[in-house]
């Protein structure tokens, strides 16, 4: 019986696992280091902040694996051999496979700042890292300021866990407003004041110059690039990006670029190897995608392609349109499409509408000659996925995109609509006369 | 603010610990015309029991409730064991006569403990009966402002709007920790003293009298005791539930109805109805919950009520055969059991802080459909041998005597089931122990959601993140997230509709909605956002 082994149970190693068992009878082994079962990653800040306890980020209950026959070794990789199909383990075991998938996603960047590896400096990206947090952070006698440094993602999100706590939050970003790269100027704004409204300190357009020393081998403060400040802190939050996590296949026949290589049926350049999720790095290039995006939703649906590939039916991984979510503290964000920040294209023009005083707005992007719809970041409103999937795939003008807008909203019952509002702005922003159409099952459901 | 919350606290506590110890407060001291008084009433005359009742209880002078409870008790059991002896003797002797004339001068043994209720009732002497208002102030009074000062400061000291579940999971009180147990403890003493041991809470009647007297021109039971402390502990919950909700019109809509619905028709209209001398009913009650509903007494009682009873015995048929399910198939089920329902309500407010200890492992959920189906076959099974009896006068049904099933169930179901589990396990099991494991009226409803309704939960496509939230504060114990990732609709039996689920979602993946049928189970294999032809070939062939 072929013998498929699959290095990291995350989201893509796990997704590929269920999927290549509801196709065949393969012998399947995933192996991890970091933790036995597969757990939500992106669910740990609430571990820490008291919403849910670990055991409540794994999706599937323990007998699940066992009832699936996938099998689970706890060990962490040392080398890989693609050609003699083995795998060596830390502790001197090995294991051989048919066909090996590379499922083992991301580590934290750091930058070579002096004092990156003190005691009390962390990233917050593992199971380890929570557990570090917990005893560098317990509460904000232990911890009395936190400064976390880079402003994406993570980095919010550690604001936010610490803030939980208490704990005083110094929060460095990099850009001249929060993850502006990627957030249009207005939303990126409203990220800003939500977070300067819940008492961080955010400091844009400043950087780390380095990491002090208590003499112990533990941090006690950071100083700032461009300001020369110091600021104490007990903990440091290394959160500027991650890069695939593939150092242990340096010395390996497996070709690297910044992550592991592949072309569209997520094959590395070693036959029987194959690479998904944040640790892929794709050849050619899909659409507008980075060649490596290291997102939940990517990870799985790199499973769900591969698995068909190893089950006999060759399947090229193909997105279907860009989507994503995130919350900022309090303020739900959600994407479909394109929607650019400060590196817009010149095709693209963006309609922007923020409520008067809710953290609520909405950019659409359409292109500037055709009017074609391009895509929409909405903050504070939940949208409908299959209603904006639906119309990239149409090629909807964005006219038609204001006047059915109200299909597409996906907020709880008896939420405030702001459609009419956004609309009317959008009218007299464009000189239009557009008149939203009332909701219509029939048009969601067709 | 933080110091007005810890207060807020201490002054609950006084008013708990005042309430709690004024069931020892006081004396009993029952006299002989008030003893006689109620023997009339009740039509007890033999000489037996009065003398018995003179000796234990009247001519012992006071006594503290728990010596007097088992004074009157013992003096009731001799009685009986008097007449078990002349019943023995009768029938040794073929006397059949005199036998069968000794059985009414028994007392059934269920009557035992109203009939210590009332006559403490009548005999109190002390502090709580002669400062009634003054107790309301020190028990319910200093209860309900140390409450509004622990829950107003949340105002400020949740942080800004929004889902603010910081901590739930390091506290003792919301983590199974040492204050929960102690929490169930109480709960749990609490109901089976009010259900099985009501004399010995007598005092307690007292400090609502005159709430009682005011609205029904009746003093006060325990039921009344019991119905007035389910209001004041849903209002001073609910507003626990604005504050922390105050982002999310709905579920501040559903706890302003669950609050209506309780205060309103629950509580003041069959005050109302009794002092109009109609037969006091919850008009939002339906069967099977109200098990009780096509009892003998009940019917007989509504027959003789004229009107209004004819009207409350068509209102309660059409509630359970036309208006719950039609309803249900409009909205689902949560029109019922988390808008409107008094079990539901109290769930929803005082239960909110322990929704998420309900068990989401498989076996729970297997354990729950055979344990809800059972109640609501056994509730049909009752009703019917009842019914049986009361149209053609015999006393069973296939062998299952009438009066004994519906004991069973009354205390089985109704009180050890929905009250002291249902309630008592909250702080452990989560708040909806009753409604997901017991309710026959919530199997109903969930037969009808399941399979005709156009109700759902609406997964959004591809953007569940598996964070687990939806499935940690589901108090019905759904496993939300398993069908989230998969990107399927929630459509489960036992889902009540309250929200929460798609409020604690931090990617605005789920939506409670009412829309066409066509598409409301839609099981995937690949879910939206990857290749279209992929999403074909594996999702249109199922």
């Amino acid at each position: 019986m072929e013998h498929i082994v699959i290095i990291g149970n995350g989201v893509a190693g796990v997704t590929v696992a269920r999927h290549i068992r509801k196709n065949s009878d393969k012998r399947i082994t995933i192996i991890s280091g970091e933790t036995d079962y597969f757990f939500s990653r992106t669910a740990l800040m609430y571990v820490y902040m008291g919403h849910m306890k670990f055991e409540h980020t794994q999706p599937y209950e323990s007998w699940f694996w066992k009832k699936n026959r996938i099998e689970l070794k706890s060990a962490w990789v040392e080398s890989v051999s693609g050609a003699n199909k083995s795998i060596k383990f830390t502790d001197g075991q090995s294991i051989s496979f048919d066909k090996l998938i590379l499922a083992t996603g991301s580590i934290p960047n750091k930058f070579g700042w002096p004092g990156q590896d003190l005691d009390g400096v962390q990233g917050m990206y593992h199971k380890q890292d929570l557990e570090k947090l917990e005893k560098n952070a317990p509460n904000n006698s232990v911890c009395k300021r936190a400064v976390i440094v880079g402003g994406g993602l993570i980095g919010i999100e550690m604001a936010e866990m610490l803030h939980s706590r208490h704990i005083p939050v110094t929060f460095l970003v990099r850009e001249s407003s929060f993850w502006n790269g990627v957030l249009p100027a207005g939303e990126s704004a409203l990220v800003n004041e939500e977070i300067l409204a819940n008492g961080i300190d955010l400091r844009l357009e400043q950087n780390l110059e380095e990491i002090i020393d208590d003499g112990n081998g533990r941090c006690k403060a950071i100083k700032i690039k461009e300001t020369g400040e110091i600021i104490e802190c007990d903990v440091v939050g290394l959160t500027a990006g991650v890069s695939p996590n593939v150092s242990f296949l340096k010395n390996s026949d497996i070709e690297l670029g910044r992550g592991v290589m592949v072309n569209r049926f997520l094959e590395t350049s070693v036959k029987d190897v194959y690479a998904i999720g944040d640790c892929a790095e794709q050849r050619e290039s899909i659409g507008r995608r980075r060649p490596i995006e290291a997102v939940w939703y990517t990870g799985r649906m790199m499973g769900e392609s591969l698995a068909q590939t190893i089950c006999g039916n060759a399947t090229k991984y193909n997105p279907g349109h860009w989507f994503n979510s995130a919350k900022f503290m309090d303020v739900e964000y959600q994407t479909y499409g394109w929607v650019s920040g400060s590196r817009k294209p010149d095709f693209e023009d963006q309609f922007h509408w923020r409520h008067p005083v809710e953290n609520i707005c909405v950019t659409v992007a359409y292109h500037k000659d055709t009017d074609e719809f391009l895509g929409i970041n909405t903050f504070g409103i939940r949208m409908r996925h299959e209603i904006f999937d639906r119309w990239l795939t149409e090629n909807r003008k964005v006219d038609d995109v204001m006047t059915y807008l109200k299909d597409a909203n996906f907020d709880p019952e008896f939420y405030s609509k702001h459609e009419d509002a956004i609309i009317s702005h959008y009218n007299k922003e464009r000189g239009k006369q557009i008149k939203p159409v009332k909701k219509s099952w029939k048009r969601i459901f067709a | 603010m933080k110091a007005i919350h810890h207060i807020g606290l201490i002054i609950f506590l006084i008013g708990l610990t005042i309430f709690t110890g004024s069931i020892f407060a006081g004396s009993f001291d029952l006299q002989k015309e008030e003893l006689n008084s109620f023997l009339e009433s009740k039509g007890i005359a033999n000489d037996f029991i009065i003398k018995e009742l003179n000796e234990d209880v009247v001519s012992k002078g006071p006594m503290g409730i728990f010596e007097f409870s088992s004074s009157v008790r013992g003096a009731l059991e001799k009685n009986n064991v008097h007449y078990d002896a002349l019943i023995a003797k009768y029938d040794a002797a073929k006397d059949w006569d005199n036998k069968g004339k000794q059985y009414q001068y028994r007392i059934n043994e269920k009557d035992f403990r109203a009939i210590s209720f009332s006559l403490a009732k009548k005999s109190a002497i002390g502090f709580v009966v002669e400062n009634k208002g003054l107790m309301w102030l020190l028990t319910f009074g200093l209860g309900i402002l140390g409450s509004l000062m622990f829950i107003a400061p949340q105002l400020q000291l949740l942080g800004r709007k929004g889902i603010k579940n910081n901590g739930i999971y390091h506290s003792a009180a919301t983590n199974r920790g040492w204050i929960a147990w102690l929490v169930l403890v109480y709960l749990v003493t609490f109901y089976i003293v009010l259900y099985f041991m009501a004399d010995y809470v007598v005092n307690w009647t007292f400090i609502v009298d005159p709430i009682s007297l005011f609205l029904s021109g009746n003093e006060a039971s325990q039921w009344f005791v019991y119905g007035f402390l389910y209001c004041v502990l849903m209002s001073v919950m609910a507003l626990r539930m604005y504050i922390k909700y105050r982002h999310n019109k709905y579920q501040v809509l559903r706890t302003t109805s669950v609050l209506f619905f309780q205060i309103v028709l629950a509580f003041l209209i069959p005050e109302i109805m009794t002092s109009l001398q109609m037969p006091a009913y919850d008009f939002k009650n339906a069967f099977p919950l109200d098990y009780d509903f096509f009892f003998s007494w009940n019917l007989d009682s509504l027959l003789d009520s004229g009107a209004i009873g004819l009207f409350i015995l068509v209102w309660g048929i059409v509630l359970t055969v036309i208006i719950v399910p039609v309803m249900v198939y409009f909205f689902g089920k949560r029109w019922y059991c988390s808008w409107v329902c008094g079990c539901g309500g109290l769930a929803e407010t005082l239960g909110d802080p322990y929704r998420q200890n309900s068990s989401k492992k498989l076996i729970s959920w297997k354990l729950e459909r055979w344990l809800i189906h059972s109640v609501l076959v056994f509730s049909l099974v009752m009703t019917i041998v009842t019914l049986y009896a009361y149209f053609t006068g015999a006393n069973s049904l296939l062998g299952i005597p009438a009066d004994w099933i519906k004991d069973a169930y009354s205390v089985l179901i109704g009180a050890w089931f929905a009250g002291v589990i249902g309630t008592g396990f909250y702080p452990i099991f989560g708040n909806r122990v009753w409604c997901r494991f017991g309710c026959p009226l919530a199997a109903y409803l969930g037969l009808v959601q399941r399979f005709k309704s156009r109700f759902r939960i609406t997964t959004n496509g591809g953007q569940c993140i598996s964070c687990g939230n939806c499935s940690t504060y589901c108090e019905q114990g759904i496993d939300v997230r398993a069908y989230a990732q998969k990107g399927e609709n929630i459509v489960r039996a036992s889902c009540v509709g309250c929200g929460i689920c798609s409020a604690v979602c931090p990617r605005g993946v789920l939506k409670l909605e009412n829309g066409p049928e066509t598409g409301r189970i839609n099981p995937t294999e690949v879910l939206l956002g990857n290749d279209v032809d992929l999403m074909d070939l594996l999702n249109k062939g199922k």
